[in-house]
């Protein structure tokens, strides 16, 4: 079923839309991942990029549109086989089970792999990418700082040998030097050749990174390019990058 | 001190039940944030269950040693409750996990009354004779202070139980996974758990540990009958709220503080009110109890995770 055509993409969204109850969050968009991307999605508050990686993710389902991934429909597929197909997601606010300890966090990432000894070898890799994290293993994860808790979010969700690892503002309400280490981290996985899509309020930092981006208002997305042309793109910078127009 | 050293036996016995069953209470308390109700009821089929197999093993296959019956009964009694304990969360829960709190609480108490009902249909309303398979003559442990085998058997049980569980939950990944799942449904299913299946086994483990109380109880008292599970269930909760409700370690501790409590309480009752209260009070201790931790320490002696999920 899945083929993995190097031409096609790994992710695309169609008239997607998604919906609370009668709210319409996300009022069709189409959205396109290729295979070794880094795309980010930048927007105000409220615009539903959240919604949308949720989506991707299986926590909440698409009310219309299609969404299809390695080549198969997955709408309607639950979270937890799509993680088995490879999609890991960072959720907002970090999702950091705080009453295990680091090392528990860290292995549930692992929950659907039984290869011992390769897990053995990833955890080793996660220490030795965020050294911070190996001297907190047995400690209680909602002991953490939130970028400690970060790092173990991120950690954890490699943890699964994700295909596409979707990030929901990974650098909220943390320190800029951490900030900083969470970047090279993402620059780290990408050159593992996992795909990214990165959700960002800081959309500077975001796009200057990025292959690609989307940028969406309250449901819709209404621009898309390269990381560069966004970044100097004059309604972008008026908008989010705090510039007078 | 000879009558205090035999109410602890005893408030070890009874307590050490209590806490096994306070097990189920609290950890589909810990996954849900339920009440399950029906708990208690689950405990009366399985005693009924194993009423039923020790005596069609007796009639089919006579002659074999009483501990094979009664642990043939207890192969029967561990998988109907489990089969039991499934189908009430997909059939009755699964579709309340959204509901309004209340929603699912009413609907475990009417689970109870369809329980105690249809074993009411099935082995009708007279008590049972539970086979006496284990000794239950007295043996003298320490002078003048007595525990008969049935009694030792339901501890040694009841102990087995507790560390098998306390294994489980802390040292397999299905154990991680049912730890994460209790903090947080959505995260756990973004690791790759599928949280109805952990929640459906919550269900089945806490039914069997159910099913193991029930043929303990019954083989205490020598009888088994449809409305049995409703004051085990009843105390078990009181436990579980004891010792903190979502909580493994509370739910032990709470099952024989409350069993101790409960027994020394009993043999005291008549001296301390001067002959006003005897022994048949013994009920009142376990909703004292309820009440002042549901006054004083509503998280219970070890329990913190009482508000953390809606």
């Amino acid at each position: 079923m899945p083929h993995e055509n190097p031409a096609a993409p790994l992710l695309q969204l169609r008239d997607a839309r998604i919906a609370y109850g009668q709210i319409q969050a996300v009022k069709g968009i189409d959205l396109e991942l290729f295979s070794g991307e880094l795309v980010s999605l930048i927007g105000a508050n409220g615009a539903g990029k959240t919604t949308t990686l949720n989506a991707i993710a299986g926590t909440l389902q698409l009310s219309g549109g299609e969404l299809s991934y390695a080549g198969s429909a997955i709408a309607g597929m639950p979270a937890h086989k799509r993680l088995r197909a490879g999609i890991a997601l960072v959720p907002e606010g970090r999702g950091i089970f705080t009453r295990l300890t680091v090392e528990e966090n860290l292995r549930m990432g692992a929950y659907t792999r039984s290869d011992k000894a390769e897990i053995e070898a990833d955890l080793e890799r996660v220490y030795e990418m965020l050294p911070r994290v190996r001297e907190r293993l047995p400690q209680v994860a909602g002991t953490l700082s939130g970028g400690e808790q970060q790092m173990v979010a991120i950690g954890r969700a490699l943890l699964s040998r994700p295909k596409l690892l979707l990030l929901d503002e990974p650098s909220m309400g943390l320190a800029p030097l951490i900030v900083e280490k969470i970047f090279e981290v993402i620059q780290i996985v990408i050159k593992q050749g996992v795909t990214v899509l990165l959700v960002e309020q800081n959309a500077n930092l975001a796009l200057g990174f990025s292959n690609r981006a989307y940028v969406m208002e309250s449901g819709k997305i209404t621009l898309s390019g390269s990381g560069q042309d966004l970044l100097h793109d004059p309604k972008v910078r008026s908008a989010y990058l705090g510039e007078a127009a | 001190m000879q009558t205090l050293l035999q109410q602890i036996i005893n408030g070890l016995v009874v307590g050490s039940v209590y806490a096994v069953v306070a097990l189920g209470y609290t950890m589909v308390y810990g996954i849900l944030g339920l009440i399950n109700f029906a708990h208690g009821d689950v405990l009366m089929v399985g005693a009924l269950v194993a009423y039923t197999a020790i005596t069609f093993f007796q009639a089919a296959i006579p002659g074999l040693s009483p501990i094979v019956y009664f642990a043939l009964g207890l192969m029967v009694a561990m998988p109907a409750c489990m089969v039991i304990g499934y189908t009430i969360e997909r059939t009755a829960y699964r579709r309340l996990r959204n509901a309004p709190r209340l929603a699912p609480l009413i609907t475990a108490i009417g689970v109870s009354f369809l329980l105690q009902t249809l074993a009411m249909i099935i082995w009708g309303r007279n008590y049972h004779s539970f086979p006496q398979l284990i000794q239950t003559a007295p043996i003298e442990v320490v002078t003048g202070v007595f525990m008969t085998p049935v009694q030792m058997t339901t501890v040694g049980l009841s102990a087995a139980m507790m560390v098998g569980l306390v294994l489980l939950v802390t040292r397999t990944n299905m154990g991680r996974a049912m730890r994460a799942t209790a903090e947080n449904h959505r995260v756990a299913s973004l690791m790759g758990v599928d949280t109805n299946g952990i929640i459906a086994l919550t269900f089945i483990i806490g039914s069997a540990l159910a099913a193991v109380a029930g043929v303990m109880i019954a083989s205490n008292y020598g009888v088994a009958h449809y409305s049995m599970g409703f004051m085990p269930g009843l105390k078990a909760f009181t436990a579980a709220v004891l010792g903190g409700i979502g909580n493994l370690a509370g739910a032990m501790v709470g099952g024989i503080v409350l069993g101790l409590v409960e027994a020394i309480g009993a043999g005291y009752i008549e001296t301390w009110s001067g002959g006003w209260l005897n022994s048949s009070y013994q009920d009142i201790f376990a909703f004292i109890i309820l009440g002042i931790v549901l006054i004083f320490r509503p998280t219970g002696l070890l329990g913190e995770r009482v508000a953390d999920r809606a």
